[in-house]
């Protein structure tokens, strides 16, 4: 690594785009270092996608200034486009086409002859683990392997900085690991990540630092560690009474002086940040409250969410 | 599949062309970006593309491998803009061609059907009138260089404007509609570096070809029936057809894409505009048959002004050279319009 940090590929600094007198994007600021996983997390409608498409130089921005790979996106966005692999919400391949005809094709926008797309596309179905579907139709493959055919088609010209957008939302747990083993294998090698997720774990996997963006802002930046040590507890206790019960457990909860640095009262359940989950567990019982269930776990960036915002990352 | 690949390796003249993997940050300096083979415009070849990468030097646990972008973490900045600006030279200038191509390959994977549908139905017509029709009338509806001609003929250079039309009731309505809202494919290509207006020309251009196949082979079909006069000036009508048929086509295709949901718009706009602009065209009879208030209908359809051409040049129509230049200037006129909206209308949904 440089002793000085490197100069940033991507610079943000108070990039707004309002739509008619709606702000999406209200002025945010960040930077992202080369090689580095950054993420954006927060709930739908936060603004995660369209500052992606500020980014990747298909949505203009509002004001404020942005630099990507040192180029400004408004004067050179096929410049900076050249560089950049895409992964959007939602998958657009084209569905009449086979997976690798899928790729083959796309690589050419980029202007890579025939033969060098052929040989990428063959490279990247590996990669993707869609060898076997190379002859299919896009629109026969799973949901898994639409989304795994939509990263190996933004990685056709072999990009400097990789745009992610929600790159699992819909997948199961199983697809949700092969990709995101696909995704740290590029990270190893040095491609930068741009990763938008409403996940925590995904998050916590993937990101080397991120922030966490609410109605167009940014709430907190930092690594996941960081973030669950400066705005949560080591460990959380959720308690449940039933919900007839559970706002007058809350105070009841709240009143035990001591007990925990911080209590969220939640619809169903409550929730006691506290460094020791199983010592506020036994207090809570001490005082003759019987929760119906009870758990243990560790802070995770959803309750560094709910800290922020007042609100659960997904509804 | 090529094993350990480096930069320069296996390529014959090993110069590297692009500032993008030298390393060096004085070559990096925005100005000096350069194309990355040494000023031409060709794609990029297989060595100019190791150039750019790098085999990934682990192997996976299943074996493969994978080239990544050549660029390491510790790369200076400058070199990362060099490498995109040289990056964006070759999609600047050809970005359009490649959007042509991927529509071609498209088009050939239903080619048979779509050349029967586009010549099928007016090959219909041209038996229907030229057996039935022509056989009942006797009167003299036009003039050509060399006296009356048959009706057959006559109808003809209009049935085949009609032809090339029909490609772009399809090509520029649903084609269009796919690519901005079912399939969103044209959002897909929106995050390659092709620009919007690449995109409509590269698609334009591929439609073009399709009209002008289909134009072409229903030439051949109306010389085969005898209904040309003159085959050799009348050819060009392969080429005045498929400008009749980009002058109805391209206002549509404005129109389409400033569609955000189909609510059956298609179908209105071939029972309402296509059909009355077909039937009040002077198709199957002179213009001036119609009632004056009528004619205004003709001069203001793409199908009046190309069958009027095609009628010039399939059997030497008696119309006054000014007419003419009208006619083209009408047809030119509707095309650049209609393509100049397209054109605004692809930046604002695609931006
Ligand atoms: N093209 C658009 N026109 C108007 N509003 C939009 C447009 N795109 C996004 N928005 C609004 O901007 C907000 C942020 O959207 P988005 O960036 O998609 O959020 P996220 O990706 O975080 O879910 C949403 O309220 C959305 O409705
Ligand atoms: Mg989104």
């Amino acid at each position: 690594m440089p002793q000085t940090s490197p100069e940033p590929v991507i610079r943000a600094r108070g990039l707004t785009k309002t739509y008619g007198a709606f702000t999406a994007v209200d002025a945010i600021d960040f930077d992202v270092a080369p090689g580095e996983s950054f993420g954006l997390l927060g709930p739908n409608g936060a603004g995660k996608s369209t500052t992606m498409r500020m980014i990747s130089a298909v949505s203009r921005r509002t004001a404020g200034e942005l630099s990507v790979l040192g180029l400004d996106p408004e004067t050179h966005g096929p410049e900076i486009r050249s560089q950049l692999g895409v992964v959007p919400q939602e998958d657009n391949l084209d569905t009449e086409l086979t997976a690798r005809d899928n790729l083959v094709l796309y690589g050419r926008y980029f202007g890579l002859s025939r033969a060098v797309c052929r040989e990428r596309a063959e490279e990247l179905l590996a990669f993707a683990q869609l060898q076997d579907k190379a002859g299919a139709k896009a629109d026969d493959l799973s949901g898994g392997m639409k989304r795994r055919l939509t990263i190996a088609r933004g990685l056709m010209n072999t990009p400097q900085i990789f745009m992610l957008d929600e790159p699992t939302t819909g997948l199961d747990p199983q697809a949700r690991h092969v990709l995101w083993d696909r995704l740290f294998r590029l990270k190893e090698q040095g491609t930068t990540l741009v990763i938008t997720t409403h996940y925590m774990d995904e998050a916590e996997q993937l990101c080397d630092r991120l922030i966490v963006v609410d109605k167009g802002s940014i709430m907190a930046e930092g690594s996941p560690a960081e973030l669950i040590r400066r705005y949560s507890s080591r460990e959380v206790l959720e308690v449940r009474f039933g919900s007839d019960r559970n706002a007058a457990a809350a105070e009841e909860v709240a009143a035990i002086g001591r007990l925990a640095e911080r209590v969220e009262v939640l619809p169903d359940r409550l929730l006691v940040y506290t460094p020791d989950g199983e010592g506020a567990l036994e207090r809570v019982v001490e005082r003759g409250l019987r929760p119906t269930t009870s758990l243990v776990r560790r802070s995770s960036l959803e309750d560094v969410f709910l800290r922020l915002t007042g609100r659960s990352l997904v509804d | 599949m090529t094993d350990d690949i480096r930069p320069g390796a296996g390529s014959a003249t090993g110069a590297p062309t692009t500032g993008s993997t030298t390393g060096s940050p004085t070559t990096g300096a925005p100005t000096t970006g350069g194309s990355p083979t040494g000023g031409s415009t060709t794609d990029l070849d297989g060595a100019a593309y190791v150039e750019r990468a790098r085999i990934d030097t682990t192997r996976a646990s299943d074996g493969t491998r994978l080239r990544v972008n050549a660029l390491g973490v510790d790369e200076p900045l400058a070199t990362r803009t060099a490498a995109a600006l040289a990056g964006g030279v070759v999609p600047r200038r050809r970005g359009w061609w490649y959007v042509t191509e991927s529509f071609v390959v498209q088009m050939r994977r239903y080619g048979g059907t779509l050349l029967v549908g586009a010549i099928g139905s007016p090959l219909l017509y041209l038996l229907g009138l030229g057996l039935g029709l022509a056989a009942v009338i006797d009167a003299t509806v036009a003039d050509g260089a060399n006296g009356p001609v048959d009706y057959v003929t006559f109808v003809a250079p209009a049935l085949l404007v009609t032809a090339g039309v029909s490609v772009t009731q399809e090509e520029f309505t649903y084609t269009v509609m796919g690519g901005f809202k079912w399939h969103k494919t044209f959002f897909a290509i929106n995050a390659s570096p092709v620009s919007p207006r690449q995109l409509l020309g590269g698609m334009v251009l591929a439609v073009t070809f399709r009209i002008l196949l289909v134009t072409g082979v229903y030439y051949l079909a109306i010389v085969l029936f005898g209904a040309v006069d003159r085959p050799l000036l009348g050819a060009l009508t392969v080429l005045t057809g498929a400008l009749a048929a980009l002058a109805f086509g391209l206002p549509l295709l404005a129109y389409s894409a400033s569609l955000t949901e189909d609510k059956g718009q298609f179908a209105l706009v071939q029972r309402f505009i296509f059909m009355p602009l077909f039937l009040f065209s002077g198709t199957f009879y002179p213009l001036t048959t119609l009632p004056v208030y009528l004619q205004w209908i003709g001069w203001i359809s793409p199908v009046w002004h190309g069958a009027e051409l095609g009628r010039v040049l399939s059997y030497g129509a008696p119309t006054p050279g000014r007419l003419v230049v009208v006619h083209v200037g009408v047809l030119v006129a509707l095309a650049v319009v209609g393509g100049t909206i397209a054109g605004r209308t692809f930046t604002r949904r695609l931006r």
